[in-house]
């Protein structure tokens, strides 16, 4: 039985060294080499963080390492390499903006930060790819023994890597997950999807998104090879189906967004692939159009619809499409992954909901729960709860905010969220982060974002007071407050529309009155 | 053209359209941004950008954009 994801590799290092484990536009490396590479950057990681030796090296806890990602395969030999020096990596962007990364920072505090490429962050004392690898020789034997040591106490319940998400309060979550839910999640894959014998995953998805994660892991179990794609490619979608021609790449995981983006510039109208075999999708939910499209041009391809939030490690259902759909139709969310429950908690008693078309809050039981946020106990038991079920010894489930019902095929549906927190461009997003953000501005007096979901806008209603008269049109305002939240936010979470108000309405209890301003919001679009 | 810069400023009010010349090959604008900003042209001028249009050297600046626009303009 698998306890640690670096089995997966040195299987394939013993069975198929000399096939290529990773590549990307600049260059591929085999697993032999992945191997010596990743053992290199443990290496480094231990001689300048761990100088434990002897018995307190086997009560070793694995500690963040943070890693700053491109879209390279360095990337990922850093990731071994944090593993392999007993800790678990952190995927940071450094593109993101400063006030943001400040605060994972702030919440990570990192033994070390290593780069795949020469990026910066301001204060951060960063360790490069290149620097590590040109001091690579060291003593293979020393740095055996200490690889030794640290396997030796490992356990599958250690952490292997943190990916950070949106927040409501306006702090990011880093949401944990073991070795042991890995290994599940790519042992039910294997066992529930047709995967190519030999798959070449065609990596779409950015290493901080946990999309990517089911890349290199069922890639590792499988005894495949990733192979990033250049961003770039995806605004220029004539390349993008050219790559995956060229580089043979027969399997696909991928953000529903990005197969949106092939549908919405006809791009098979001028080029075609019969490469994809099996292609699947995440993320949000996938409109039958961009479904349709992809089915009429990639027929030989089998099509699954994956579900779930990265808190139960990637996903908890999958429905794989057996059928045509209309367009007026939606696809189901499908049924569990073998080792996973889930359960319908009906948001009135707390009890699951046990007939067809009953909607409840779609909560998951398993292995594949992530171990909490990190350093963030409160927030994680508000999520992860006690099982109202087994009330006699301790169980966790983890609420997903996700509300849902089972359809008259016993499939899962989803309907909507409990919360405020929404998809919007592939990201998932907590519109309390957007508001948090904007009050933080000196001249807002109140804000509230309400997220329109028919044409995938997030519309901005504030109230502005002192200061804002230094603007001479609202339109002007509005260009600060955006230079604003680019100090701290993506740009996917920047509002789309602003309204500005004298004073924003309020309901009885004497908040804001969301549901008054996303009606107004309907009759203005109609007036326009 | 200043049809155009106004279009880009509404999709990404954070950048200078007058000075920016490697918007695509420095990873500037992303995917939406250039769905957006096709749609929006394509709206505004009543024409349509194909597929086989999107390539870097047509989107990397204002004027590369301004200079496409025009080509599908009088075609």
């Amino acid at each position: 039985m698998y306890i640690n994801v670096l089995e997966l590799l040195e299987d394939n290092v013993r069975d198929n060294p000399d096939r290529i484990a990773l590549s990307d536009e600049n260059e591929s490396i085999t697993y032999l080499e992945l191997q010596a590479k990743a053992k290199a950057v443990a290496a480094y990681i231990i001689r300048n963080s761990q100088p434990e030796d002897g018995l307190k090296a086997t009560i070793h806890l694995p500690g963040p390492v943070a890693v700053c990602i491109d879209r390279d395969i360095r990337s990922m030999i850093l990731f071994m390499g944090v593993v392999y020096s007993g800790n678990f990596y952190v995927p940071i962007d450094v593109n993101m903006p400063k006030e943001r990364i400040e605060l994972i920072f702030r919440d990570l505090d990192p033994i070390m930060t290593i780069a795949s490429s020469d990026q910066t962050i301001e204060g951060i004392d960063i360790r490069y790819y290149a620097d590590i690898m040109e001091e690579g020789c060291y003593d293979p034997e020393e740095t055996e023994k200490k690889l030794a040591v640290i396997r030796k106490g490992h356990i599958d319940t250690n952490p292997l890597y943190a990916i950070y998400t949106s927040g409501s309060t306006g702090v990011p979550k880093g949401v944990l997950i073991s070795h042991r839910s890995v290994i599940d999640l790519v042992e039910q894959f294997a066992v529930t999807f047709p995967f190519p014998k030999i798959p070449v995953f065609g990596n779409q998805a950015p290493f901080d998104f946990d999309v990517s994660v089911k890349d290199i892991y069922n890639s590792l179990f499988n005894h495949g090879t990733v192979t990033v794609i250049p961003k770039a490619f995806f605004s220029m979608p004539l390349k993008l189906i050219e790559y995956i021609n060229d580089r043979k790449i027969n399997t696909m995981i991928w953000a529903v967004s990005a197969m949106r983006i092939v549908e919405n510039f006809k791009t098979f109208s001028k080029i075609s692939t019969e490469s994809p075999r099996l292609i699947m999708f995440s993320g949000e939910i996938m409109p039958v159009k961009v479904l349709n499209y992809w089915k009429e041009n990639v027929p030989g391809a089998i099509y699954v619809n994956l579900y779930g939030p990265t808190e139960i490690t990637c996903n908890c259902s999958y429905y794989i499409i057996d059928r045509d759909f209309d367009q007026d139709e939606s696809l189901p969310i499908g049924v569990p992954f073998r080792n996973t429950q889930i359960l319908l908690m009906d948001t009135e008693n707390s009890q699951p909901v046990t007939q067809t078309g009953k909607e409840g809050e779609i909560c998951v039981r398993g292995t594949s729960l992530a171990l909490g946020y990190y350093g963030a106990r409160d927030r994680t038991d508000e999520s992860f709860r006690q099982s109202p079920l087994s009330g006699k010894y301790p169980e966790k489930i983890y609420h997903t905010g996700d509300l849902g019902y089972y359809d008259d095929n016993g499939l899962l549906r989803f309907t909507s969220r409990k919360d405020y927190q929404i998809k919007h461009m592939g990201h998932r997003i907590e519109l309390g982060e957007i508001e948090v953000a904007v009050c933080a501005i000196d001249y807002i007096d109140a804000a509230v974002c309400v997220f329109d979901t028919d044409r995938e806008k997030i519309v901005l209603f504030y109230q502005a007071g002192v200061g804002a008269d230094a603007f001479a049109t609202d339109k002007e305002l509005e260009r600060d407050i955006v230079k604003n939240l680019g100090r701290r936010l993506q740009k996917f979470m920047w509002p789309n529309v602003y309204r500005r108000y004298e004073s924003l309405p309020l309901n009885k209890n004497g908040k804001i009155d969301r549901k008054a301003l996303a009606e107004t919001l309907k009759n203005k679009y109609e007036e326009e | 053209m200043d049809e155009i810069i106004s279009i880009l400023e509404e999709v990404r009010p954070d950048l200078d359209f007058a000075a920016e010349k490697a918007l695509i090959d420095d990873g500037i604008l992303d995917s939406f941004d250039i769905i957006t900003i096709v749609g929006e042209f394509n709206d505004a001028f009543d024409i349509e950008i194909n597929v086989a249009d999107l390539l870097p050297e047509n989107f990397n600046s204002a004027e590369a954009m301004w200079e496409l626009v025009q080509k599908l303009k009088n075609a």
